[in-house]
């Protein structure tokens, strides 16, 4: 580890850390966020568009 | 089929799908690398500023979405007008799409400036023409959102938010000149194509491997939601129906 002699010095980051990983994380945090919603996103319109297959199926049925 | 219409062959969703389902992967891995990369190097090799000391490594990340939230802004517009001009729903979609990643990467430029302006300039915020433009950006975005699902018709909806993607276009200009013609609070441009390099080089180069990781991370998030806006959108054709019943 480079310029870092302990673990503690690297969260400290020089007596920044409070801003500089409050930057990272959230910038991380929003990243990986956005990563699930799309995900999330994704399921909620197959199932949509499952169930109105299904609707469809039922329509021609009758 | 004809040499013109090869590049046309994958403007039409039923197409582009299953290509963005393939690239997808690939700009996913190359994102993981290089973030894993440019944070190695941002923490450990990068050294500690004679200055500002350790709190500049926020730069590795406020440049890279920074530089993002623009860029995208303008592939945003650019499929607006393509969308509006020639009636592709697909750039109407990849519009779409763009907007919500250009949305996080302007609040994380705003977010990451302010925890950088603290013990920097002595505070969070500024009324800094360039602060000022990035938020007008963010409401541009948001503003474009809104409108989007404000109107019900998918169509109308992307041809009534082009016109205001178009419109905001001029706040571009503005944000990169403007430390340049206000001359306030914000640095003017340490990295430009023009100018000799005025950063230490492993700097500059971690900064480069955060933008690229931003960059491919852009692309792949922002394919993967344009998926499902084709799904969604042409969810009443016969490939949608064959595909979903396929996967079943």
């Amino acid at each position: 580890m480079s310029q870092w002699h302990s673990i503690g010095e690297f969260f400290a980051m020089g007596g920044y850390g409070f801003y500089v990983w409050g930057s990272y994380l959230v910038t991380f945090g929003f990243i990986i966020a956005e990563i699930f919603l799309v995900r999330k996103q994704r399921r909620d319109v197959r199932k949509q568009i499952a169930r109105l297959a299904r609707l469809n199926d039922k329509v021609d049925e009758t | 089929m004809a040499k013109s219409q090869t590049w046309l062959y994958f403007s039409s969703p039923k197409t582009f799908y299953p290509l963005a389902g393939k690239l997808i992967p690939w700009f996913t891995a190359l994102a993981i690398v290089l973030t894993v990369i440019g944070l190695y190097m941002g923490f450990f090799v990068a050294p500690t500023d004679y200055k500002q000391g350790d709190s500049y490594r926020i730069i590795f990340i406020h440049v890279a979405a920074a530089w993002m939230s623009m860029f995208i802004y303008a592939v945003m517009a650019g499929y607006a007008v393509i969308g509006l001009v020639w009636n592709v729903k697909l750039s109407e979609m990849m519009a779409s799409s763009l907007a919500p990643t250009g949305a996080i990467f302007t609040f994380l430029a705003l977010w990451t400036g302010a925890l950088w302006g603290r013990p920097t300039w002595g505070a969070y915020w500024v009324w800094d023409a360039r602060l000022t433009s990035e938020l007008i950006l963010l409401f541009l975005y948001i503003g474009y959102m809104a409108l989007q699902s404000a109107i019900d018709d998918p169509r109308r909806a992307s041809r009534a938010s082009a016109l205001l993607a178009i419109v905001g276009v001029i706040n571009l200009p503005i944000i990169y000149f403007s430390v340049r013609w206000w001359n306030t609070l914000h640095q003017g441009a340490s990295v430009s194509p023009e100018m000799a390099p005025k950063m230490a080089a492993d700097m500059k180069t971690t900064m480069m491997v955060m933008v690229f990781a931003f960059w491919m991370y852009a692309i792949a998030i922002v394919l993967a939601r344009v998926r499902t806006l084709i799904l969604e959108r042409e969810k009443n054709t016969a490939w949608v129906v064959e595909l979903l019943e396929a996967k079943q």
